[in-house]
């Protein structure tokens, strides 16, 4: 197996480490770099619960290989708050948007880039956005409603 | 003095600070020094000999450490483990599988990548054998038997109810309608799969257990017992539940990987850590449902007199099922639902096949969703064959306000209910009448709109000991409350959260007893070393049994807070006067003192001859279980060119008593709402002949995303429960229990102008357009 010395600017800080060819971002954020925040919650790049920003875009991490994210900037749910909460963090916690906690850091950071890109979304837009992230726990209503209380916050913090 | 918000307020979850910034820590985020990883090979066949297992194939894979096998096990006593219904199952074979996936070795490593390489480079050598996955083949004379050690594949007969009364009433009915139907497999497919960390010490003889595991304290006795032989002890195991993410009775069972976890940290000296992938997961974990209904409903004059209900229950090859131990078929006995019929008469036969095994819950208690479907499908096509409409049959057939507490005709005893009220309110909310009057349009026109209804009852919070009992420990359930001397709190319990919110809501209805806000009392579960005994968190059992042992608990706090207050305001006990968060003097509000100053006292100043501190424990047995019901309407479109059908709307009114966290009570429902059509519209999993699975990934079994799901529309009535202190009942499973049949007696009601009368689930548009062509109805081209 090959290996190869990548870096990597996880929120901000560079990992500089030398990995197998064959390493997932996933294990190489959560074993390598020890954020555990991003989690697994299946084989098939079907459930989003790894989902990181990779160059500020939607990725589910499980699908990448590290060595394909060297020179990259990601982004986790440790990075989201910039040391205050985020909108999006403060949209899910007033709104209810999560129960067990296993997916909320793949939505939230989905639900992030969606608004980034699209600041004032329908609810039809919305559940469009997120529906490659699955929940078990909450039946996406109040998903639904965080992400537009994010937006309202979002849009107060501009104005202000 | 800060306001104490207990119950009825939506306090914002005192979780979700961890989890929002990534900080929960779950199994798999449980790193400790020099941690090994397992991995499992597993079986390409259904049912097959292992004729050898060429172990140096995988140990000559870089990094793996050791190789576990049927035969090591043998040697430890350990290669069968029994289960809670008296029958056992293999952690790992000593010489034939079972099923698709079956454990057959674990390659423990020094990395996960390596576990995963070495059990992809093992070779096993197998003779396959015969398959049985249909559980009627599998009653058939000359069957293939699945289990060597059993006379045969009949598990067990289970019946309750009188037979001869419930036949003589269907012969005196003048309407009888009779219906087959199938509730298939599913798994719960929690997001978080299932795992652990062993770490085993054997200088000290001390094992922890990192798991996911829904029942943790029930856990560390069935390891004691189990390993008894082996010189492990109750007082040496430690079972650490950390935050798990999502349960739904998927993390009750004792899986093999937990085992062989604790086997290999123990030959290794070493921790162990196992996690399960989705496709394990999906393929291999205990199954919910798969039974096979034939179920009988009777009426004289329009009123439901008979119900009888015959079942083959799937079991896979062991009936590892999680029930209370005195019920085979769990709580399937509530089959009567929300209607007063005098006889009724249930029989359930259990089968073993080659699958894995079964009998767990999806989000429900005990066999309950399975009940509900059946009467509530049956009530519809009764009502219809009286030629009267679904809504009012329920109405005139319901049980009445006045009849509580209601003694069923199968041995139930109903703490509450008002079915008609919730009905009605549904009713207003969807617009009952109005659909109805635009359905009669749309037929017309040829478009297919449906609405469906159903009121279901159901029977949570297991159990009074005199009947309830897993292993032979009552199903009680505990909260230890310390107040220390500042008036701030540590509350523990014998449950599990698995994301409904406990360290929130138990600490508001300890806010309620006893005034303290919720910020101020630190809850926890899951860890055995600390939180007091119980039975765990299944079953929608937390709220009815551990969340009354916080009230009575918080109850006998108070009584010793009294006779402090007595003291330091010089007065009689008899002359205080409790409001919440203190005691005044009768008549003299300002001779009070706060919970807070008793608190303190406790401590620094109390009476002569009482002992110091402010504590209490309870061990809360329920006098009856809880029944919450509610009234859920449907509204669907389909599609005729495709098959699909559409959820419009989905009206849910809930009665669950009394709501302690409205905000987490509305979240419950939601969730459980979308794990309720889940099965009625996309989720199955099924078997060819040759027992290979379908649906063992996520992107065959298809669990419903945020545009499958509608914008769910809540509503609520309260009849509390009279027998639990606060008159809660439990809300967790209530929507996945009653949605399913909605949706179905939506897709039958859209399709009954056309002769359909009953649908199988899931309701699939391939399933769907099948039925439209069959009858005339498909858009063609």
């Amino acid at each position: 197996m090959s290996s190869h010395q990548i870096s990597v600017t996880i929120n901000g800080e560079e990992h500089t480490r030398e990995v197998e060819a064959r390493l997932l971002l996933v294990h190489f954020i959560r074993e390598e770099v020890g954020l555990t925040g991003t989690h697994i919650g299946c084989d098939t790049t079907s459930c989003g619960a790894c989902t990181v920003l990779l160059n500020g875009v939607p990725a589910k991490s499980c699908t990448v290989f590290a060595v394909a994210a060297d020179g990259a900037e990601v982004t986790t749910v440790e990075g989201l708050g910039n040391g205050g909460l985020h909108p999006v963090q403060q949209g899910f916690t007033e709104k209810h948007g999560l129960q067990c906690g296993f997916c909320t850091p793949g939505m939230m950071l989905t639900s992030k880039a969606l608004l980034e890109e699209n600041p004032d979304p329908s609810e039809e837009e919305i559940r469009w956005g997120i529906s490659g992230n699955l929940c078990r726990c909450t039946g996406y209503v109040n998903i639904v409603k965080a992400v537009q209380r994010a937006s309202e916050l979002m849009k107060e913090n501009s104005d202000g | 003095m800060a306001e104490c918000r207990g119950l009825g307020h939506s306090v914002q979850r005192k979780e979700d600070a961890r989890f929002i910034r990534g900080q929960g820590r779950y199994i798999d985020d449980v790193k400790l020094p020099g941690m090994l990883y397992l991995d499992i090979a597993r079986s390409p066949y259904a049912h097959a000999k292992i004729t050898k297992i060429h172990e140096d194939t995988a140990m000559a894979v870089d990094g793996v450490a050791a190789v576990i096998t049927g035969k090591t096990l043998e040697g430890f006593k350990l290669a069968w483990m029994p289960t809670l219904m008296s029958d056992q199952q293999m952690v790992l074979p000593v010489d034939t599988v079972k099923y698709q996936a079956q454990e057959v070795a674990a390659i423990v490593a020094t990395s996960r990548y390596a576990a995963a390489d070495g059990a992809a480079a093992l070779e096993v050598d197998y003779d396959p054998l015969p398959v049985v996955v249909d559980p009627h083949e599998a009653l058939k004379p000359g069957a293939t038997k699945v289990r060597d050690d059993k006379e045969s594949n009949h598990i067990f007969h289970w019946e309750h109810g009188d037979a001869d009364g419930t036949d003589a009433a269907l012969a005196g009915c003048d309407t009888v309608v009779e219906q087959h139907m199938h509730l298939p497999r599913i798994h719960v497919a929690s997001i978080e799969t299932c795992g652990c960390v062993a770490s085993w010490n054997p200088v000290e003889g001390h094992l922890t257990l990192y798991l996911t595991t829904q029942a943790p304290h029930a856990i560390r006795t069935v390891v004691a017992l189990v390993t008894a032989h082996l010189g492990l002890a109750e007082h040496k195991i430690r079972v650490i539940s950390p935050d798990i993410g999502g349960g739904f009775g998927g993390k009750v069972p004792v899986y093999p990987g937990y085992v062989l976890a604790t086997a290999a940290s123990v030959v290794t000296g070493k921790p162990v850590k196992w996690i399960e992938d989705r496709s394990e997961n999906l393929q291999a974990d205990s199954f919910a449902r798969d039974y096979h209904i034939t179920a009988k409903l009777g009426s004289k004059d329009g009123k439901v007199t008979a119900l009888k209900l015959d079942t083959v229950a799937d079991h896979g090859y062991s009936d590892a099922a999680a029930n209370p131990s005195k019920f085979p078929a769990g709580l399937y006995h509530i089959a009567t639902g929300s209607y007063d019929l005098e006889n009724a008469h249930v029989s359930v036969d259990g089968v073993y096949t080659n699958k894995p095994p079964g009998g767990i819950a999806y989000r429900c208690s005990f066999r309950v969703t399975e009940a509900v479907h059946a009467i509530e499908r049956m009530v519809d096509l009764l009502a219809r064959e009286n030629g009267e409409d679904p809504a009012d049959f329920r109405l005139r057939n319901f049980i009445k306000p006045e009849q509580f507490p209601y003694q069923s005709a199968l041995g139930w005893e109903y703490d509450s209910g008002n079915y008609g009220a919730a009905l009605e309110k549904a009713m207003d909310m969807i617009g009952y009448r109005e659909l109805r009057a635009e359905q009669a349009e749309k037929r017309a026109r040829g478009e297919l709109m449906g609405v469906g209804i159903s009121s279901f009852t159901e029977i949570v919070g297991a159990g009074p000991s005199k009947t309830f009992d897993i292993l032979g420990i009552k199903m009680f359930d505990s909260a230890e409350i310390r107040i220390h001397p500042t008036g701030k709190a540590i509350a523990r319990f014998g449950t599990k959260s698995q994301g409904q919110g406990h360290e929130t809501t138990y600490a508001q209805i300890i806010a309620e007893e006893l005034g303290i806000p919720p910020e101020d009392i630190q809850v926890e579960e899951g860890d055995t070393d600390t939180a007091p005994y119980g039975l765990g968190t299944y079953a929608s059992r937390s709220t009815p049994t551990a969340g009354a042992a916080a009230s009575i608990a918080s109850r006998k706090i108070r009584d010793k807070a009294r006779k402090i207050a007595a003291h330091l305001l010089e007065a009689d006990e008899a002359d205080l006067v409790w409001e919440q968060g203190k005691f005044h003097v009768k008549g003299s509000p300002d001779r009070a003192k706060t919970i807070q100053d008793i608190a303190f006292a406790a401590y620094t100043n109390h009476p002569q001859g009482m002992e110091a501190g402010l504590e209490a424990i309870s061990y809360y047995d329920p006098p009856n279980l809880t029944f919450p019901f509610g009234s859920y309407i449907c509204c669907v479109d389909i599609d005729r060119g495709t098959g699909q059908v559409r959820i419009r709307r989905f009206v849910a009114v809930d009665d669950c008593g009394v709501r302690i966290n409205p905000m987490i009570v509305d979240g419950q429902i939601h969730g459980g709402l979308t794990m309720g059509i889940a099965p009625a519209l996309l989720e199955e999993i099924s078997y060819d002949a040759d027992g290979n699975i379908t649906g063992g990934n996520f992107m065959e079994y298809l669990v419903p995303t945020a545009m499958e799901t509608p914008h769910w529309e809540l509503g609520e009535t309260v009849t509390p429960s009279p027998h639990h202190p606060i008159g809660a009942k439990g809300v967790g499973e209530s929507a996945t229990v009653g949605a399913p049949p909605a949706v179905v007696n939506a897709v039958v009601d859209a399709l009954w102008h056309l002769g359909v009368r009953h649908m199988e689930i899931p309701m699939t548009p391939a399933r769907v357009w099948d039925v439209l062509n069959e009858h005339g109805a498909a858009a063609t081209r």
